[in-house]
């Protein structure tokens, strides 16, 4: 390691009300290239977790495989994390909330991950509407293997080695409203004051929330011609009003006015411009959300924000029925049921 | 006609021919239990294909005095109720055997041999005579031959009664109907035939307090006992059974009575993938978890088999096995899942699997691997088959003792955790390579760890650094060699090495091995013999190839994979084993091993 951590932290930093300052929420250094969006989202998560007053241990990182996967080892270093095979996270996440109901769970999931190689159990864990934070750090290409196209780079993009994609984008946030997704957001890596709200409100929604972040890759997908670069993702983001109908993020929504334009910095200094949507906005309306996302897609638009909420609803363990104490905290008493009831066994198979 | 008449009390073999769909299994399970209520041991194979209705389906019945529970070629009775197997049918009967048939409708001159003899009852003319409902006709057909068949075979009427009421409890109003038409069955015979046959049920008490059950509801039962809580699982046949028995028994004992909330969960995933992963993530989050599969299934986890091993996250898999390769024949069994459950996964793997050869062993062996599974923080695969999960068995009675605790392993309470100045997840701590783990949620500031596949120090950070590497990778060899002494020793069948060559086999092979032991000692060839109830291989094993000149292993599969294990684990020469094998779906018979063997112990004719 060619890095040294800097491991002073100022004194006076403020303590949650748990008396933790947010460093005790940090994780190891970063591995990730300089720049990085996915870098920003995991600086969301860390906030979040801190303003929330999260306990860590309370909580378990899950990822698959990706340069996405791999930051849940730079933040939460006190809770215990997942880093499991590409594309099969959420299977590992839902026998682990099967296992222990009462944790967080805080899925980290990257395009090729999730779109690819993922699709199948991606799609499986929202039908259960698993109660787990679904983060997708989407940059339309595969990072680690060097810029190859993914399954959410649009057609017509153009990547670093000036290839056309030819086929069609998939569109995860669409994808999960029309499969019955319970929490559907969309944000931008570059958007903390949008992000961090979000990711607090996905961590209180009872089932499955889903946060599409587009994160621009700064090394392979950052180029002209590409529908996923900082440039065109600041030219044609649009992000919604919805969010003040998350508690925390009150005091976004004063900086959100109807109408009006918001500047947002960028890491290289640059900013992008948000707008706010049409008050005609109803994000516990799937229907409405989803006429949202094909009208934003028809603009050319990338839609921010909450795109859709169900507040009240089962997740996987109300719908099966499981009882309320953790299954891992059960004992032999509840769990065995003993000799007596194995004679009566034999006699039945006699 | 001439008809053999040697001793066929209490020894012989029934296979009735249905067409699969049509009410016969339980008809014919009604036979199979009757045999065993008179005290007989008696062993049903069901031979049935991969379809749903309308195809041939045969289910094979041995009576064996002697208690031999395997398959044995030669039938002596054909119920041959499906016309479309009727060649197949008429050749499979032994000269001087029997073919009991439908005779509504007359029998083809082709299918009449002189070496056999024919019961021929009008089956069809006498349900529509008796029934008006087309169901009840064909329902009730079933039930008529097994009544024929109890009087051809002197079994006890009011043991077929008993069981029928059994069988109908709660539904009361059925038993006349049923008692009924076993009446017919029999009035036919009495009315045609001399009875009972030569061959025929007499009752003893052999048997004792044995049970008849099938492997897989014994592993169901099993997981339930083990206190799994998480079950994840994708269908396969032939290892459906395995998890619907779970659910059976978890309803039966795992729902909470006063919140009416279950105490388990499961989860039926989109495929083999992610039950697997499934069972990872709750066992890494430690409530105990399983699932089932078969080959095709078993090939799908590799990957995740192999995070598992690397990451040292307990998990406890099923693999019923059935007739490979690919899709194979899916309700045909085999033993050739053994190499790629040992070595499942790419990268250096290796894998503790425990062999079971009984419906008792596989309740007993489905706890012990979850005991194992999480005190060695590796994966456990049951490898048992379809003969043994999709077939009834008599087995010893199944036993619980109350005192017995479950071995969680090496898990830190937060309390341990206290003590502890920095806690190292893959520490050899104790010099057994068997690291401690700790359990999400546990303690607010000490404990926590990312698992991951990846290359790990001992702290679980991630390391490209080959002497840390090499490090964690000579620790889990270290762990593999402390699971030699603690999986389930094998089973010796003498006290002392009586001979230069000795006999290995394992799971539903030991039947028949043992008969065909049985039966060489019969004919003066006195071998040692070994079965095998778990890999990798301890030092007793070891012990026994090295201590013989030549070696017998009993399989059924093609490629000898049980040999090419003793050939990698123990430098084993390849010219010491001779290799005993049957692949062709069916399980393997004690004359087919004596064949072989004797084949092998003649001497060389050049």
């Amino acid at each position: 390691m060619t890095y040294i951590r800097p491991k002073f932290r100022h004194p006076e930093l403020p303590k949650n009300k748990l008396g933790y300052t947010i460093n005790y929420y940090e994780g190891a250094l970063s591995t990730l290239c300089a720049g990085c969006g996915h870098d920003s989202i995991s600086a969301g998560i860390v906030q979040a977790c801190y303003e929330m007053n999260i306990e860590p241990h309370r909580l378990a990182k899950m990822s698959g495989i990706g340069c996405s996967s791999k930051t849940p080892a730079y933040f939460l270093s006190n809770s215990h994390g997942f880093n499991s095979v590409h594309g099969r996270m959420p299977s590992v996440a839902t026998g682990a909330n099967l296992g222990n109901r009462d944790l967080i769970y805080l899925g980290v999931s990257g395009d090729g991950d999730t779109a690819s190689i993922g699709m199948g159990q991606f799609v499986h864990v929202i039908r259960r509407n698993l109660n787990m934070v679904y983060i997708v750090m989407n940059n339309g290409c595969y990072g680690l293997t060097k810029g190859q196209d993914s399954a959410t780079a649009d057609a017509g993009s153009k990547n670093k080695s000036g290839n056309i994609n030819l086929f069609e984008s998939i569109d995860l946030a669409s994808l999960s409203l029309e499969l019955g997704a319970t929490f559907v957001a969309q944000s931008f890596s570059g958007d903390k004051t949008q992000l961090i709200p979000l990711i607090k409100a996905a961590m209180k929604h009872p089932g499955f929330a889903l946060i599409n972040v587009i994160s621009p890759c700064v090394t392979f997908n950052n180029n002209v011609g590409s529908t996923k670069s900082y440039d065109f993702v600041r030219e044609h983001i649009e992000a919604t009003s919805t969010l003040d109908f998350v508690p925390e993020m009150q005091e976004i929504t004063t900086s959100y006015t109807e109408g009006s334009s918001q500047q947002v910095k960028l890491h290289d200094g640059s900013a992008i411009n948000l707008h706010k949507l049409s008050s005609a906005w109803d994000p516990m309306d799937r229907q409405s959300a989803m006429n949202a996302m094909m009208n934003a897609k028809n603009k050319g638009e990338i839609l921010t924000g909450l795109i859709y909420i169900e507040p009240e609803t089962k997740d996987l363990h109300d719908l099966i029925q499981t009882t309320a104490t953790p299954l891992n905290a059960l004992g032999k008493k509840e769990l065995c049921p003993g000799a007596s009831a194995l004679e009566e066994i034999n006699a039945d198979l006699r | 006609m001439s008809l053999t008449t040697t001793n066929k009390v209490n020894d012989f073999v029934v296979r009735f021919a249905n067409v699969n769909g049509t009410g016969s299994a339980s008809a014919n399970f009604l036979f199979t239990k009757a045999i065993f209520r008179m005290g007989v041991f008696v062993t049903p194979k069901n031979i049935f294909p991969s379809n749903i209705q309308g195809l041939p389906t045969w289910y094979e019945v041995r009576v064996s005095e002697k208690g031999y529970l395997g398959r044995r070629e030669g039938i002596d009775l054909v119920v041959a109720v499906n016309p479309q197997s009727y060649a197949e049918d008429v050749a499979s009967v032994r000269p001087g055997g029997y073919f009991l048939y439908d005779s509504t409708k007359k029998l083809h001159p082709e299918y009449i041999r002189e070496d056999i003899n024919y019961i021929g009852i009008p089956l069809m003319e006498m349900c529509n005579a008796e029934y008006t409902d087309a169901r009840q006709r064909q329902l009730f057909k079933n039930i008529i031959y097994v009544g024929a068949l109890s009087a051809l075979f002197d079994i006890e009427f009011n043991v077929l009664e008993d069981l029928l009421a059994d069988q109908f409890r709660g539904k009361e109003k059925l038993i006349p109907l049923n008692v009924r038409a076993l009446q017919m069955g029999v009035d036919y015979i009495k009315q045609n035939f001399k009875y009972p046959l030569e061959m025929r049920v007499e009752r003893r008490n052999l048997i004792g307090d044995s049970i008849m059950m099938d492997g897989n509801s014994a592993c169901g039962l099993g997981a339930v006992y083990a206190g799994v809580t998480v079950v994840a699982w994708y269908p396969i046949t032939p290892s459906t059974s395995v998890v619907e028995a779970y659910m059976d028994y978890a309803k039966q004992f795992r729902v909470d009575k006063e919140t009416g909330k279950n105490n388990y969960a499961i989860v039926q995933a989109e495929d083999e993938l992610a039950a697997i992963g499934m069972v990872i993530g709750a066992n890494w989050n430690g409530a105990r978890s399983f699932t089932s599969t078969s080959g095709p299934g078993l090939s799908l986890m590799n990957e995740f088999l192999g995070l598992a091993y690397f990451s040292e996250v307990p998990t406890v898999l099923i693999d019923v096995q059935r007739t490979g390769p690919s899709t194979g024949m899916p309700t045909r069994t085999q033993q050739s899942d053994l190499l790629l459950g040992a070595y499942a996964s790419h990268g250096d793997t290796k894998h503790v699997m425990l062999f079971p050869s009984t419906p008792k062993e596989c309740f007993d062996l489905t706890i012990e691997s979850f005991d194992l599974a999480e005190h060695l923080q590796t994966p456990v695969i049951m490898m048992t088959d379809l003969d043994l999960g999709m077939n009834d068995h008599i087995s010893a009675p199944l036993k619980w003792d109350d005192t017995r605790e479950y071995n969680r392993g090496k898990v830190l309470s937060a309390k341990d955790l206290e003590k502890i100045e920095r806690f190292g997840r893959y520490k050899d701590v104790d010099d057994d390579g068997i690291p401690y783990r700790t359990l999400p949620g546990t303690h607010p500031t000490k404990g926590s760890y990312f698992t991951r596949g990846s290359s790990h120090d001992e702290y679980a950070a991630y390391t490209e650094n080959s002497g840390v590497y090499k490090k964690g990778m000579d620790r889990l060899i270290k762990k593999w060699n402390t699971a030699k002494e603690l999986v389930p020793a094998p089973q010796f069948y003498q006290e002392k090495n009586q001979s230069s060559m000795g006999v290995i086999f394992f799971g539903t092979s030991t039947y028949s091995a043992e008969e065909a032991l049985d039966l060489l000692k019969a004919d003066g060839v006195v071998l040692d013999a070994m079965r095998l109830k778990a890999f990798p291989f301890s030092k007793k094993v070891e012990e026994f190839v090295n201590s013989h000149d030549k070696i017998f292993i009993i399989e059924q599969n093609r490629d000898a994979q049980l040999k090419s294990l003793f050939m990698i684990e123990l430098d084993v020469n390849p010219n010491k084993i001779i290799s005993v094998l049957n692949f062709d779906g069916l399980p393997i018979t004690a004359d087919n091993i004596m064949k072989q063997i004797s084949k092998a112990l003649a001497p060389q004719t050049i």
